[in-house]
């Protein structure tokens, strides 16, 4: 169950984490509570699997190049395609979709060449084509997310 | 941009998470070699220079019950979808919006946003909502829910050939 200072560490501190010397007691200190609580709070958050980490995001294409790529197989197949391409440490994300084209995953390599050979690697190894989309243009890079508990 | 070994070694470190305890920059340069001052001010300027874009608590959607997503697909004009982009960006509840290549007469779709909710239902509320605003009905487009989960996590670094790779 979140309390309300689990709700108020996850919507307020998704940024602008502090960079200080003592950024869990700059935070208690503006919320007004024990850095013991703060540290405590977070420590739920993460044993309940509500945050996955409190670190960095990195827009994409800034450090290395990525693609979407999707995959069109058959539904009977899906599950031990989708385990051959979980195997690359390059694929940091993977959903079915309803969509005739019904895998999608995101590949992320250190240069054009190492993406290439991680999508030819891929197409090789299931037999299916890869449809690469590569990132043009972003107009939301920042992967914070509003939370509203009210919408259950 | 200019970003050396040591800041390559720190985003490596930082991305596993920041230590909860009290001093977490000191702890996390105890396990690199670098002082505590180094580490905040290598990480202020990362952020500065856009390699940080955002700094703070990473939230597991689906844990806390947000299990319904869709990838929103819209073939726009070249000519209109900059601006159609940064409209839908403006939304609180999308969180990705990107524009990418079309791929041939199967898909022909070049402008994608992601939108979670509690389930289908929300999605498609926001959607529409969202249509109506940006007057977006009358492009092509397709929305893909998304059944299972088989593999997220977040950016990771590794080296390859002594390159860094993305995150």
């Amino acid at each position: 169950m979140l309390t309300p200072l689990h709700k108020q560490l996850l919507n307020d501190y998704q940024r602008d984490f502090p960079l200080s010397t003592t950024p869990y007691r700059d935070i208690a200190e503006e919320l007004g509570i024990s850095e013991h609580e703060v540290l405590e709070a977070l420590t739920e958050l993460y044993e309940a699997n509500v945050i996955t980490r409190i670190g960095p995001v990195i827009p994409p294409n800034r450090v290395g190049v990525s693609t979407l790529a999707a995959m069109s197989v058959p539904k009977e197949d899906i599950m031990a395609i989708a385990e051959i391409i979980n195997k690359r440490p390059e694929v940091n994300h993977n959903y079915e979709r309803e969509h005739h084209y019904n895998l999608w995953f995101v590949i992320i390599a250190s240069n054009q060449a190492h993406l290439h050979h991680v999508i030819a690697e891929l197409e090789r190894l299931t037999s299916y084509s890869i449809m690469s989309l590569p990132l043009l243009d972003d107009y939301f890079i920042d992967l914070s997310f509003k939370l509203d508990f009210d919408d259950c | 941009m200019i970003v050396d070994g040591w800041d390559q070694k720190l985003l490596e470190a930082i991305q596993q998470g920041l230590p909860i305890s009290p001093r977490p920059y000191a702890r996390l340069g105890d396990l690199l070699g670098l002082s505590e001052n180094e580490v905040i001010e290598r990480l202020d300027r990362l952020k500065q220079i856009g390699l940080i874009k955002r700094m703070g608590v990473i939230v597991k959607h689906r844990s806390l019950g947000y299990l319904a997503n869709a990838m929103i697909v819209w073939d726009i004009p070249d000519h209109q979808v900059q601006e159609v982009g940064r409209q839908i960006s403006e939304f609180e509840f999308v969180n990705l919006c990107y524009r990418r290549p079309r791929s041939g007469q199967d898909w022909p779709y070049n402008l994608y946003c992601m939108i979670h909710g509690k389930n289908r239902e929300s999605v498609l509320k926001k959607f529409n909502f969202l249509e109506q605003c940006c007057q977006t009905q009358s492009f092509p487009r397709e929305i893909l829910f998304s059944v299972r989960c088989f593999k997220q996590r977040g950016a990771i670094y590794y080296h390859s050939d002594q390159e860094l790779a993305d995150g």
